[in-house]
C-alpha cells in the first residue's frame, strides 16, 4: 500500500489530466449505451406504429451518440497515451535522479543487466499506471452509477438486479482472477530478470562460452528461462480469456435475470415493452467497462513489484553527498592526508590503514606497492566514491567533502586501469572531458596522447563499450581525456599498465610533458622512471611501510628495493 | 524476403493449434447467432405477444445454454491461439539465441548489448500480439461479419445490403491509413531498442560520467530521449488512433442507420418486430471483429516491425563450420605445427586490412611471441587462432589440413585462453574457475588457485569461493580477472595455449611468482603469446613483429637485437627506462 502511494504520488503532477480523461472515457462508453438505447426506442416505439414523428428524437438521438462515441474515443485515447508518455519520461528522470548519487559505492552489489531490467520494465510497466490501473475502475463506477439511475427510473427491483451483476464482474471475477494469477506476474519478472542476466552474459561472454565448450549449456540455460516465463504468460493467458468469458456470461445473466424480473410487470402495467427492450439493450452495453478490470488487479501486482524494487534501490543512503553551500575549490591546493582509513563493506581488513602524507602543489608522488596494498581505495576516496572510515583528505586546507563532489573531480584529473568508453563516436567519448572543447582540440589531444591517426575518425563510433578499439587505444582513449579536461591536479591510477613498450614510453614523455606544473600522483606497481618523483609512498597491505626519493629507498633493504629488482633482473641471454 | 510471407511460414509449422482456435472462434460466433435469436423473441414474445413469463422460460433457458457454449467456445479458441502462439516464440527465441551463439564474439562486440538484448527478448515477445491476436482476428474479421450478413439477408435484405456495403469500409481505411501507421511503427521500435541500449550503457558508465562530473549533464540527455520517444510514439498513436476513430465511426454511423431503417420499415409493415431486434442485436456484433482487427492490427504491427531486427540477425552470414569432420586427437594439436597461408583479413567497413598475406608458422609444442605496436593486428590474429572470425584469404592449416574444417567445437576444446579483458559470468567465483574442468576434484582446484596465486585473495572474501561475481566481475580488478582466467587454463590443460596479456594488469611481485607457473604450464604446449614485457618475450623460441598486418621480423631474441628494428628498439628502450 505504502509502494503504491509513492507511486501515485508521483504521478500527481498530472492530476487534472487524468481527471479529464477519464470524464471523456466514461462518455465514451455512456455515448455507447446511449446509441443501443435510443436504436431499440425506435424500434419498439415503431413496432406500436405512431406516428412519423415520434421517431424524431430517436433518430436525433442515434445521430448524435453515433458521432460523439467515436469522436470521443479518439479524445480519450490520445490524452490518456499522452499522459502514459508524460509519466514514463518523468519516471525514467526521477530513477536517474535518484540514482546517480548513489553510484558507484551503492551499486557495487547490482548487475547492470538487472538495473537495465528495472529501469526499462519497471519503469515501462509503471507507466501504464495511468491507462490501466487508475482509470478503468473510475469509468466502470461511472458506467455503474449511471446505469443505476437509468434502470431505477423504470424498476428498483431491475437496478438492483443490474447492481448486483455490476459488482459480481467488478469485483467478484477480479478478486477470482487475483487468487488465480497469485504470483505469476512476480514470476514473469523474475523469469525476465534472470534472462536479461543470461543474455548479458552471452553476448559478452560469447568467447569465453566457445573456449570452454559451455555455448549449449548456456543456450540450454536460456531456452529453460524462456520456457518457464512462456509457460507462465500461458497461464495468464488463460485466466485472461476465462475472465473475458466470464464477464461475457455475466452480462447474460444479467439479461437474463432483467428479464425474468421485468417480464411479470408488463402484465401488471408497470413496464412497457418499450422500456423492456431499452432497458435490456443498456443492460447488454453496459457490461463493456468492467472486462478490462482483471486486468487492473494484474497491474497492480505487477506495479507494486515493479515499484517495490525501484524503490528498494533508491532508498540506499548515498554513500556520499554535496554540502549545502560548498566551498570553491582552492586555488592553492596543497593536498593533506591524515590517518585515513578505509575498509569495504562486508570486507573484514581494512583497505588502508591509518595513512597520513602531504602533496605541495606542483610535487609529483608516486604511490606503490604490490596489488591488493589499497593503492586503488586511495583514488576512490579522492574521487569521493566513498567516504574514509577515518581520517580525512583536505586540499588546500579544506577536507573534500566541504566541496561540491562534481567541482572535485572537475579539478582532479583521473586515468585508470579501466578505461569506460560509451557507445558513441569518439567525439562524444573525448568531449565528455571537455563539453566545450573544438574540434581542434579534440585532434591536438588526439594526438598528444599517440592517437594521430584518430583525428580523421571523430565521428567513428567506438562500438559496445568501446570494443572496437584495442586496450592501448582505449587508454589511450582516457588520457586524450585528460588533456582536454585541463585540472591541476592529475591522478594516474595504472594509467600505461595496458600499453606495449614502445608506446608506453612515449605516452608516458607525453604524460610527464603535460603534468609539469601541475601536482601529480601516480598509482602504479611498475617501478619506471622513479627519478622524477619527488617522493615515494610504499604501500603494503593498507600501510605505509616506506617513504622517500627513489635514491633513498633504493639504498633501503625494503620492500621498494626488492620489487625494483624483481622488475628489473635481466638475465643473461 | 517478405516479412509477412516468414512470419507466415513460422505459423504454418505450428498450425494445428491456430486451426483448433479458428474452428472453435466459428463456431463461438455461431452461438451469437443463436443467442440473438432466442433473445428477440423473448422481448418480442413479452411485448408484442403479451407472453406471461412461464411460457418464455424455455426460450430464456435456450439464450443460457447459447451464452455459456460461446463462453466455452470462446475460451478454448483463446487458449488455442495461445498455445500456438508460445510454441513460435520459443521456436524462434531458441533460434535466435543460437545464431547469436555461432556469429560469436566478433558479432556481439559489433551491436550494443542492450540492443542485442532488446531483440532477443522484447522482439520475440513483441510477436505474441501477431500471432495470439492479429492473425486470429483475420480470420474472424471475415468469417463473423460474413455469417451475420448470411443469418439477416433472407428476413431483412435491406439491412444485410447496408451491413454488406458498410463493411468494406473498414478495411479499405485501414490498409489507407495503415501503410503509413506501419511505417512509423517501425520508427518507434528502432527508438526504443536504441533507448534501451542507451540506458544500459550510461548505467553502466556512470562512475565515468561522475568522473568528469557529466552525469547531471547527462540528464538533459535522458529527458531530450525521452520527450523524443513520447514524440516519436504520439506521431504514431496519432494515426493509428485515427485509423481507429474511422473505424468506430463506420460502426457507429452504421448501427444508427441500420436502426433508423428498420423503425421505419417497422411502421410501414415491411418487418416484424422480433426481426428488426434480432438485426439490431447483432449489428454492433457485426462490426465488432471488424472494429477489433483496427485495434490488434496495431499490436501485431509492433510485432512485424520487431521482427526486422529479428530475421536481420538470423540473416547474418553465418561463418562456414567444418562440416566434414577431420578427427582430432589430443596428440596432433600438440604434435603438429600451425601455418598462416597467406592470411588477410579486413573487417567490414574498415579501409585498411587488419592483417595482410600474412604467413607464419607456429611451431608444434614451441613457444611464439607476437609482438608489435598496438594495432598492428595481433589481436586479428589471435582471433583468427580462436576462429571467432575466418580468414577473407588465405588458410590456416594444422600441418596441412585447414582447421576449418575441423568442427568448433572440437578446436575450441584444444585451445586453452587467457584473454586481455577475461568475462567473469554473473556465477560464483568457484563457478567461474570451474569452467576450465567442470568435474575438477577439489585438489586439482586447489592446486590451481596456488598456482595462479589466487589462495589469499580468496581467503580475504567473507564468502571465499562461493562469493558472487557481479556485472563483468566489477568487483575483481583486472589482475584478479586474468588470475581467474589463468586458473582456468590450467584446469583445462588444453594441447594449444594462447595468451593476451595474461599478466597484463598483474604487478611485478606477482607476476615474478606467476612467471614459473605459467612456464610449468608452456611446457609441451604450442603456446601464442602476445606481450609487452620483454622479459615474458625473450625466452620465446620464436619472435614474430608485427606491424600494420604485416609480418616485419622474425627469429629468437638475440637474432633479433642482433639484427635491430622494432624490437631491439623497444628492448634498448626499455633497458634505458629501467637504468
Amino acid at each position: 500500500m505504502k509502494t503504491l502511494l509513492r507511486l501515485t504520488a508521483l504521478v500527481k503532477p498530472y492530476f487534472w489530466w487524468m481527471a479529464l480523461a477519464a470524464l471523456i472515457g466514461f462518455a465514451t462508453t455512456g455515448s455507447g449505451i446511449g446509441l443501443l438505447m435510443t436504436s431499440g426506442y425506435i424500434i419498439a416505439k415503431a413496432a406500436l406504429q405512431p406516428p412519423l414523428g415520434a421517431l424524431q428524437l430517436g433518430i436525433a438521438g442515434v445521430r448524435m451518440f453515433g458521432i460523439a462515441r467515436g469522436a470521443l474515443r479518439y479524445a480519450e485515447r490520445l490524452i490518456s497515451h499522452n499522459i502514459t508518455f508524460k509519466i514514463l519520461a518523468k519516471l525514467r528522470l526521477w530513477f536517474y535522479d535518484a540514482i546517480e548519487p548513489l553510484a558507484p559505492a551503492r551499486l557495487m552489489h547490482f548487475k547492470s543487466g538487472d538495473l537495465l531490467q528495472r529501469i526499462v520494465d519497471d519503469i515501462q510497466s509503471l507507466e501504464n499506471i495511468y491507462t490501466r490501473v487508475l482509470a478503468p475502475p473510475l469509468t466502470a463506477l461511472l458506467v455503474g452509477l449511471l446505469m443505476w439511475f437509468l434502470v431505477g427510473v423504470y424498476s428498483l427491483q431491475a437496478a438492483l438486479i443490474v447492481l448486483t451483476f455490476h459488482l459480481l464482474a467488478g469485483i467478484g471475477i477480479p478478486l477470482l482472477t487475483m487468487q488465480l494469477s497469485r504470483g505469476v506476474s512476480k514470476g514473469i519478472m523474475q523469469h525476465k530478470t534472470e534472462q536479461q542476466i543470461l543474455a548479458l552474459d552471452l553476448f559478452q561472454g560469447i568467447g569465453e562460452l566457445q573456449l570452454y565448450g559451455k555455448l549449449p549449456a548456456h543456450l540450454t540455460a536460456m531456452r529453460t528461462a524462456e520456457s518457464g516465463k512462456l509457460r507462465l504468460e500461458r497461464k495468464n493467458a488463460m485466466i485472461d480469456g476465462l475472465h473475458d468469458s466470464l464477464t461475457g456470461l455475466l452480462m447474460n445473466g444479467a439479461v437474463i435475470a432483467v428479464l425474468w424480473a421485468l417480464i411479470p410487470c408488463i402484465s401488471t402495467g408497470q413496464v412497457n415493452g418499450i422500456s423492456l427492450t431499452v432497458i435490456t439493450l443498456a443492460v447488454m452495453a453496459s457490461f463493456e467497462p468492467f472486462l478490462p478490470l482483471p486486468g487492473t488487479v494484474k497491474h497492480l501486482e505487477a506495479d507494486k513489484h515493479a515499484g517495490e524494487r525501484l524503490f528498494e534501490i533508491l532508498d540506499a543512503k548515498p554513500e556520499t553527498s554535496a554540502p549545502a553551500s560548498p566551498l570553491a575549490f582552492p586555488r592553492e591546493h596543497t593536498i593533506q592526508v591524515e590517518r585515513l582509513s578505509f575498509t569495504y563493506p562486508g570486507s573484514r581488513s581494512k583497505a588502508l590503514d591509518s595513512i597520513s602524507f602531504k602533496v605541495l602543489p606542483g610535487e609529483h608522488i608516486a604511490i606503490v606497492g604490490p596489488s591488493g596494498a589499497g593503492k586503488s581505495t586511495i583514488t576512490n576516496l579522492f574521487m569521493r566514491f566513498w567516504n574514509p572510515s577515518e581520517g580525512s583528505i583536505s586540499i588546500g586546507g579544506n577536507n573534500i567533502s566541504l566541496f561540491d563532489p562534481e567541482e572535485l573531480r572537475r579539478n582532479i584529473a583521473l586515468v585508470s586501469q579501466r578505461t569506460y568508453l560509451f557507445a558513441e563516436t569518439i567525439r562524444e567519448n573525448l568531449r565528455l572531458a571537455g563539453p566545450n572543447a573544438t574540434d581542434e582540440e579534440l585532434k591536438r589531444a588526439l594526438t598528444a596522447a599517440g592517437l594521430g591517426h584518430f583525428t580523421s575518425k571523430l565521428d567513428e563510433w567506438t562500438g559496445q563499450h568501446g570494443m572496437k578499439l584495442s586496450g592501448g587505444e582505449r587508454q589511450r582513449i582516457a588520457i586524450a581525456r585528460v588533456l582536454l579536461q585541463k585540472a591541476p591536479i592529475m591522478i594516474l591510477d595504472e594509467a600505461t599498465a595496458n600499453l606495449d613498450g614502445v608506446t608506453e614510453s612515449e605516452v608516458t614523455q607525453t604524460l610527464q610533458a603535460i603534468s609539469a606544473g601541475k601536482t601529480l600522483i601516480t598509482i602504479t606497481h611498475r617501478l619506471k622512471a622513479m627519478e622524477q618523483y619527488n617522493r615515494i609512498l610504499v604501500l603494503e597491505k593498507g600501510k605505509i611501510v616506506e617513504q622517500g626519493v627513489h635514491s633513498e629507498l633504493m639504498a633501503r633493504d625494503g620492500l621498494y628495493r626488492r620489487m625494483w629488482e624483481l622488475q628489473h633482473v635481466v638475465e643473461v641471454g | 524476403m517478405n516479412i509477412d510471407r516468414r512470419l507466415f511460414q513460422l505459423l504454418k509449422e505450428e498450425r494445428a493449434p491456430f486451426i483448433l482456435s479458428l474452428i472453435s472462434g466459428g463456431l463461438a460466433a455461431s452461438m451469437l447467432i443463436g443467442q440473438a435469436y432466442s433473445l428477440s423473441q423473448v422481448i418480442d414474445g413479452a411485448f408484442m405477444q403479451k407472453t406471461g413469463i412461464q411460457k418464455l422460460l424455455p426460450l430464456l433457458a435456450l439464450f443460457l445454454c447459447f451464452s455459456l457454449l460461446r463462453m466455452a467456445f470462446n475460451w478454448y479458441s483463446h487458449t488455442e491461439a495461445n498455445r500456438g502462439t508460445v510454441l513460435i516464440r520459443e521456436k524462434l527465441f531458441n533460434r535466435l539465441s543460437a545464431t547469436v551463439g555461432t556469429l560469436g564474439p566478433l558479432y556481439t562486440r559489433s551491436v550494443q548489448s542492450g540492443r542485442l538484448s532488446t531483440t532477443l527478448l522484447k522482439g520475440v515477445e513483441a510477436l505474441d500480439a501477431y500471432y495470439s491476436q492479429y492473425i486470429p482476428q483475420i480470420f474472424f474479421a471475415l468469417f463473423t461479419p460474413v455469417l451475420i450478413v448470411c443469418t439477416i439477408f433472407p428476413g431483412d435484405w435491406i439491412s444485410g445490403l447496408i451491413l454488406l456495403c458498410s463493411a468494406p469500409l473498414i478495411p479499405l481505411f485501414m490498409i489507407l491509413i495503415g501503410k503509413s501507421a506501419s511505417a512509423m511503427t517501425e520508427k518507434q521500435w528502432k527508438t526504443m531498442s536504441r533507448m534501451s541500449g542507451y540506458f544500459l550503457d550510461v548505467l553502466q558508465g556512470l562512475p565515468t560520467l561522475k568522473l568528469f562530473a557529466q552525469s547531471k549533464m547527462q540528464r538533459s540527455a535522458i529527458e531530450e530521449a525521452g520527450e523524443g520517444f513520447r514524440h516519436a510514439t504520439m506521431r504514431v498513436l496519432k494515426i493509428a488512433f485515427l485509423s481507429s476513430l474511422t473505424l468506430e465511426l463506420v460502426g457507429t454511423l452504421g448501427t444508427a442507420i441500420i436502426a433508423v431503417g428498420i423503425g421505419l420499415r417497422l411502421m410501414a409493415h415491411q418487418l416484424t418486430f422480433q426481426q428488426a431486434l434480432f438485426v439490431l442485436v447483432l449489428t454492433p456484433d457485426f462490426y465488432l471483429p471488424l472494429r477489433q482487427l483496427g485495434t490488434k492490427f496495431h499490436a501485431g504491427m509492433e510485432g512485424v516491425s520487431a521482427s526486422k531486427e529479428i530475421f536481420a540477425i538470423l540473416d547474418q552470414p553465418q561463418p562456414a563450420i567444418g562440416l566434414k569432420a577431420t578427427l582430432l586427437d589430443e596428440e596432433s594439436v600438440a604434435r603438429k605445427p600451425i601455418h598462416f597461408q597467406d592470411v588477410s583479413y579486413t573487417y567490414p567497413g574498415a579501409s585498411q586490412p587488419a592483417l595482410e598475406e600474412l604467413s607464419i608458422t607456429i611451431p608444434a609444442g614451441k613457444r611464439t611471441a607476437i609482438i608489435g605496436p598496438s594495432g598492428a593486428g595481433k589481436s586479428t590474429l589471435i582471433n583468427l587462432l580462436l576462429r571467432f572470425q575466418e580468414p577473407g584469404k588465405g588458410e590456416i592449416t594444422l600441418e596441412g589440413s585447414p582447421i576449418h574444417s575441423i568442427p568448433l567445437e572440437a578446436w575450441h576444446q584444444r585451445i586453452s585462453w587467457v584473454p586481455q579483458h577475461p568475462y567473469l559470468f554473473n556465477a560464483t567465483l568457484k563457478e567461474n574457475i570451474l569452467l576450465g574442468k567442470p568435474d575438477a576434484s577439489p585438489e586439482e582446484l586447489q592446486e590451481a588457485l596456488q598456482k595462479t596465486g589466487l589462495i589469499a585473495f580468496i581467503k580475504a572474501l567473507p564468502k571465499g569461493l562461493e562469493t558472487m561475481i557481479g556485472e563483468q566481475g566489477s568487483r575483481l580488478s583486472g589482475g584478479e580477472a586474468q588470475r581467474v582466467a589463468l586458473a582456468r587454463a590450467f584446469l583445462k590443460n588444453a594441447p594449444l595455449l594462447i595468451l593476451d596479456e595474461p599478466t597484463s594488469h598483474t604487478d611485478p611481485e606477482l607476476e615474478a611468482a606467476l612467471r614459473s607457473s605459467m612456464e610449468e604450464l608452456m611446457v609441451g604446449r604450442t603456446t601464442v603469446i602476445i606481450a609487452h614485457r620483454l622479459e615474458t618475450i625473450r625466452s620465446a623460441d620464436q619472435i614474430l613483429v608485427i606491424n600494420q598486418g604485416k609480418l616485419t621480423q622474425s627469429g629468437t631474441h638475440l637474432e633479433l637485437l642482433a639484427a635491430g628494428g622494432f624490437y631491439s628498439d623497444a628492448f634498448h628502450l626499455q633497458q634505458e627506462s629501467e637504468s
